[in-house]
């Protein structure tokens, strides 16, 4: 028996292995938990992930 | 039917959205807001937004929503929430105008052009006095003005260092506040749910890091709140109201209301309520305005003698 391969991608912050969660959508928001940069998922296949944008003056409710 | 999911970030609001669009079996197409160009051409309809019933709005930006929802409305697909609800919340000053016009209470408040006129405003609504930026949410660059040195330097430093529209002060009379205020989610004629916003400091917001409990939808709450729904023009809201000596007043409505922290407290399925909602539109059972709110500050009739 073995474990199905946990699909990861690197932080492009700090390069730390980034595990791609079930249930994640492109675009989502996740934090690194080694550096705590927040990232945005660029895609699902294959699994890909950059810096998240800087919050704006607009952003917001 | 088919819903359109218009975003940018998905956070968790939009995670639970479409998740719940999943799980009732709605044909859902996501369209990012940064990666298509919008024509402005007549026809300009994209083949992937032809067969969309109705389109959800969920970004981040609020100029770029803004800009997108009055394209896409203008090819005849409904919105949720249309641009003109988008125009009156996105810009506290029009939304206290809208609120004013229509009647609903609200803390008094003034606008004004340059340092001068703003510390006019701020002797007229007396210290302390909130300044806050006319688009902008989070609670970020609001300022809680003390004293007249406070004023002269905040007024100042947003003169010198902000770009043009921070020199549309926006002034709003200080409320004291019982350590909470409220938030009342609508949905067409509907009061969801209700919370209360806890804090010691005096900004609220949940992105500040206030806790949240749930807060009964008494009848003032519900008149108040569905008062302020509709002078904004109706669709899925949030008003935020505080509690003062007057009764409830209406802070401000946002229009793409984050909840996230609101769903346990309030023990209401939010995201489901909302997209009942969407489903209804999509339907044709809702109907959205198919008019603007009332122009503001426009008079009914024309003014005798004037220019031409």
């Amino acid at each position: 028996m073995s474990d199905a391969i946990q699909v990861t991608a690197p932080c492009p912050e700090c390069n730390a292995a980034i595990a791609r969660e079930d249930g994640v959508m492109e675009n989502e928001i996740l934090p690194c938990a080694e550096c705590g940069a927040e990232l945005e998922v660029t895609a699902l296949e294959p699994f890909a992930l950059q810096l998240a944008p800087e919050v704006e003056e607009d952003w917001g409710e | 039917m088919q819903i359109g999911v218009l975003h940018a970030r998905i956070r968790l609001e939009e995670k639970l959205i479409l998740t719940e669009l999943e799980k009732r079996g709605v044909d859902i197409q996501r369209f990012h807001i940064e990666h298509a160009p919008l024509s402005l051409d007549q026809g300009g309809v994209p083949e992937a937004m032809s067969s969309v019933d109705v389109m959800l709005e969920r970004c981040i930006s609020h100029s770029r929503a803004l800009s997108a929802l009055r394209v896409i409305e203008s090819w005849g697909i409904p919105c949720v929430n249309p641009w003109r609800i988008a125009e009156v919340c996105g810009d506290k000053m029009a939304t206290n105008l809208a609120l004013s016009v229509a009647g609903v209470p609200v803390p008094r408040a003034r606008v004004a052009f340059t340092p001068e006129a703003a510390l006019k405003a701020i002797d007229e609504l007396g210290y302390p006095c909130v300044l806050k930026p006319a688009v902008g949410s989070w609670g970020r660059l609001m300022a809680r003005v003390s004293d007249r040195d406070s004023a002269e330097a905040i007024l100042e430093h947003k003169a010198t260092l902000g770009t043009y529209h921070h020199s549309i002060f926006y002034l709003q009379e200080h409320i004291e506040k019982p350590g909470r205020d409220l938030r009342a989610f609508v949905a067409g004629d509907q009061v969801l749910a209700a919370i209360a916003r806890h804090s010691e400091h005096w900004i609220t917001n949940t992105a500040r890091g206030s806790s949240v409990t749930n807060y009964p939808v008494t009848d003032e709450l519900r008149d108040v709140a569905l008062r302020a729904a509709k002078a904004v023009g109706g669709g899925i809201v949030a008003v935020d109201l505080f509690e003062s000596e007057r009764g409830l007043l209406v802070c401000e409505v946002n229009y793409t209301m984050e909840f996230k922290n609101s769903i346990e407290p309030t023990g209401v399925d939010l995201p489901a309520r909302m997209v009942d909602y969407l489903l209804e539109v999509g339907e044709g059972r809702e109907l959205l305005p198919q008019t603007a709110p009332t122009p503001i500050g426009v008079p009914t009739a024309p003014i005798a003698g004037g220019a031409s």
